[in-house]
């Protein structure tokens, strides 16, 4: 949990931002911390007539009510507790009293480290670490002056807690003080918690979001609903690129509640007074398309140019020593080529938006992980400036990325519908057109050479990639890219290969294809640790070592490595036998500021992989939430073995070959295993927690094969029948 | 007209009858909290209740519920006072929510037919109801948990 101690906190604000006041009409109070680079004042109004707003992240009411205001959005994650968690703790409020609110767009809710308003990166908590804190202490300073002012004491004599100001025997609740804290000059510094003083941070407090999802109040953006407003569905081209030609509507326009079919940039819109009216007419739309360049598309064949390529030198990404020459002169050496495919996002809500389109204002509605972006593109379209488009952020049902798209594809093509519309609006995609509407997970190829020594010591590692850029044509390409001949994000995860290798060396070539692709929740290292913690364990068999102490012993210099690794296998048992036809592999993996390291268990019955167990252990550093630690790494150990056992994304003549769950499968309750997750507790810097839990699924899990049937798994998804 | 029941109350609508449950639970009678999630019974996230029985609603013709009783997430306890609610809590068991609604409504059946489940009992009850958050684990907790509970007298 967090110890880092007040004056480093306070060091932090006082170099980012100031306080700033301001009286609302109101007459509560607003706060805003005041960026100089972006100048913009807190303006996010108080709900009620009675209400201290001390600052952009927070509102007190005369009800007592305590609503922070979270610029992260919700999407499992737990960003709707966590940083209430922090923001309350520092408040001294009382947890009961205590809930969340989407934040509006605005800058002065753009995230402090990448400088826009978005939820991505496995960075809101950290991210979040100092502002949310320094919020909350902020709000209680100023209710102390208020509560001291109306007792004539000096504020040092006043201390606080669970939602109210004492002195001696005297108390004063936040909602009596609100109104009088509104008025009080806001402070110029704030003084941080000793952590050992934490009520709330570090303890496994339940999330705050459950109550309205287990009975059906919790609004995503799919269930919005606005006066008149009809619903749409796209007709949208078979191949990435394909462009309409023409299309006859003569029997959608007569199917009922039908009201328009209209040519847009995204295909041919169907707007119906109900979602399934809409649907239906658009099956009965006949399309012709202008297939394009992608009409031959075939993934088996990209596959097959991904392995031409590995075959030639790809972009330097590292090179420390002379791999090749420590290969050609190794003792033993293995090469070997793993796959991985193209793979969807598969939120459990489908892409959807809303959109209210007036001749002067524009309101969206939809679980956004890409505020500002998708608040300028939808102005762009609707012809407005951004400040006059107002984007709601509802709950997201699944994220994992898609929803934090470069061109906001779902939000655009809203407003372009919302356009010949007329009346307020929903786009529904259909599982269907979710599946195949593109930015993927990049397929990728990693060709891997490695050679030990006679007395079985690594000396030699030599990875190159094949797949496409993520990164480029982004907002986020000038910066990672600059001066790059490869995409940061294609390489993440063997970039940094933490072994103790004398040699090594990693290429990249960059595949140009015309699949839109994306990041998806882990990104590079939904592959990378693939490829890297299966090699490992390939070269482990090659010096007859046991895959966990190979791993030891060339992670002597990396203690975070170690210590999860430890973690894991000690849990797990690694030394204890288990029944026969079971075996058990493990993988060790750092990413986005986490060191995570699982152990599987599985056995194989007629082609079936089973696994049984998985035991996780994850270090991120300082934490806030255990609770919510374990509950991501769980989820993240399930979503990378949904991938590793069953999910591809293929192509055939330009389309996409699966459709819907039926054909991209994700783990189900019966075939679940048994999951622990085990916290490594210490006081470095925090790190991610949505998608560290990712990457060692599969890897885990193909090493355990190995170990029950001496054969390799080196494409995902796993099939026995495959396995070398 | 199609009429049947929802969560107690009656409602006759005009509706064409091949239209899904799901979609006129969601659009006409505005009770959002079943789920559209595949269209195609794979998912679950429509489950919902006709006379007991879990229905994936986004294939069952409104024409299904004729003179029946629907029950939907919003009637299974408005106030979460029912015991599959409460152990959901009790497990912290949602990330981000959105199958959660067919989850509980799978369990409900699962936990009248069998009050005292088996972990094979929860996987043929429940596996017709994706996650992809992956809250399986904490779900298989909730259902023996709320088991329990309904054993020591908890029951609504």
């Amino acid at each position: 949990m967090i110890r880092r101690n007040h004056e480093q906190a306070r060091a932090g604000l006082e170099r980012r931002a100031f306080l700033k006041a301001s009286v609302v009409a109101s007459g509560g109070l607003l706060i805003g911390f005041h960026f100089p680079a972006i100048g913009a004042l807190a303006s996010a109004q108080p709900s009620s007539t009675e209400t201290f707003m001390p600052n952009a992240f927070v509102r007190i009411g005369t009800d007592e009510r305590v609503t922070v205001i979270v610029n992260h959005s919700e999407m499992g994650q737990g960003v709707y507790t966590s940083l209430p968690m922090l923001l309350a703790d520092e408040l001294d409020a009382d947890w009961s009293k205590v809930g969340f609110e989407p934040a509006p767009v605005d800058p002065k809710y753009n995230h402090p480290a990448f400088g826009m308003q978005m939820t991505g990166g496995s960075s809101s908590v950290w991210s979040g670490l100092e502002q949310f804190r320094q919020a909350g202490a902020a709000a209680r300073a100023m209710l102390i002056a208020a509560a001291a002012q109306q007792w004539n004491v000096d504020a040092s004599a006043c201390r606080t807690e669970s939602g109210a100001v004492l002195n001696g025997s005297r108390r004063l609740t936040y909602g009596h003080l609100a109104a009088a804290a509104a008025k009080v000059t806001p402070p110029e510094h704030v003084q941080l918690k000793d952590p050992k003083n934490f009520k709330l941070i570090g303890k496994p407090i339940k999330r705050l979001d459950t109550p309205p999802k287990l009975n059906g109040t919790a609004e995503f953006g799919i269930d919005v609903k606005l006066p008149g407003m009809i619903t749409a569905v796209i007709a949208r081209p078979p191949i990435f690129g394909a462009k309409m030609k023409s299309f006859d509507d003569t029997k959608a326009r007569s199917m009922p509640g039908v009201r328009k079919v209209v040519a847009v940039p995204a295909g041919v819109a169907v707007i119906a007074d109900t979602f399934w009216q809409a649907k239906v007419a658009r099956d009965a739309l006949r399309v012709e398309w202008d297939e394009g360049s992608m009409r031959d598309f075939d993934t088996t064949k990209l596959m097959q140019d991904f392995r031409e390529r590995a075959k030639t030198p790809g972009a330097s990404v590292r090179k420390d020593g002379d791999a090749d020459s420590a290969l050609a002169s190794a003792a033993k050496k293995v090469e070997v080529v793993y796959e991985v495919p193209y793979l969807s996002h598969l939120m459990m809500e489908p892409l959807n938006c809303t959109v209210d389109l007036r001749a002067d204002s524009c309101e969206v509605w939809t679980g956004s992980q890409f505020q500002t972006v998708d608040r300028a593109n939808a102005a762009k379209v609707a012809g407005l400036p951004p400040e006059k488009v107002q984007l709601h952020t509802t709950f997201l049902g699944g994220g994992f990325g898609r929803r934090a798209n470069p061109q906001s594809d779902f939000v655009v093509e809203a407003v372009h519908v919302a356009k010949a519309a007329g009346v307020p609006i929903k786009v529904i995609w259909t599982r269907e057109d979710d599946m195949a509407g593109g930015w993927y997970r990049p397929a990728f190829l990693h060709a891997i050479a490695g050679g030990v020594d006679a007395s079985g010591n690594a000396v030699s590692w030599r990875s190159r990639l094949v797949g496409q850029s993520i990164m480029a044509g982004t907002p986020f390409a000038a910066a990672m890219m600059k001066g790059k001949a490869y995409d940061p994000a294609s390489v993440e995860g063997v970039d940094d290969l933490p072994y103790a290798i004398p040699n090594i060396a990693v290429e990249s070539h960059q595949a140009e294809v015309n699949v839109p692709v994306q990041w998806l929740r882990s990104v590079g290292h939904s592959h990378t640790a693939f490829a890297v913690e299966c090699f490992v364990d390939e070269l482990a068999a090659l010096a007859q070592k046991d895959p966990y102490q190979f791993r030891r012993a060339m992670l002597q210099k990396q203690p975070r490595h170690l210590g999860v690794l430890d973690l894991a296998a000690q849990k797990a048992g690694w030394d204890k036998p288990l029944p026969k036809g079971m075996g058990r592999g493990i993988a060790v993996h750092f990413a986005f500021g986490s060191y995570s390291a699982h152990v599987a268990e599985v056995s194989i019955t007629d082609g079936q992989v089973r696994v049984h167990r998985m035991v996780c252990a994850i270090d991120c550093g300082e934490y806030v939430n255990p609770g919510i630690i374990a509950a991501q790494t769980e989820g993240g150990a399930i979503f990378g073995a949904s991938a590793a056992l069953f999910q591809e994304l293929t192509f055939e003549n330009g389309r996409l070959q699966q459709t819907n769950f039926h054909t991209f499968p994700v783990l189900r309750m019966n075939e679940c295993p048994e999951i622990e997750t085990h916290i490594v507790d210490n006081h470095e810097k925090a790190g991610g927690i949505g998608e560290p839990g990712v990457p060692c699924a599969a890897p885990a899990i193909a090493n355990a094969i190995f170990a029950v049937t001496g054969k390799r798994i080196r494409r995902l998804p796993i099939r026995m029948t495959e396995a070398i | 007209m199609t009429g049947f029941s929802v969560n107690g109350k009656r409602v006759n609508l005009d509706v064409d009858p091949s239209t899904p449950l799901l979609w006129v639970i969601r659009e006409q009678l505005g009770l959002t909290g079943t789920k559209y999630g595949c269209g195609m019974a794979q998912c679950g996230a429509c489950t919902v209740h006709i006379n007991g029985e879990a229905v994936r609603s986004c294939v069952a013709p409104v024409s299904r519920a004729e003179g029946k009783a629907v029950t939907t997430i919003e009637g299974l306890s408005p106030d979460l006072s029912n015991p599959l609610q409460r152990a959901w809590l009790e497990e912290d068991v949602p990330q981000c929510g959105y199958c959660q609604s067919g989850q509980l409504m799978s369990a409900a059946v699962l936990l009248r037919e069998k009050p005292k489940p088996s972990d094979e009992d929860i996987d043929e009850a429940m596996t017709g109801n994706i996650c992809r958050c992956g809250t399986y684990p904490r779900i298989r907790r909730a259902i023996h948990r709320a088991a329990e509970m309904v054993a020591k007298g908890g029951a609504r």
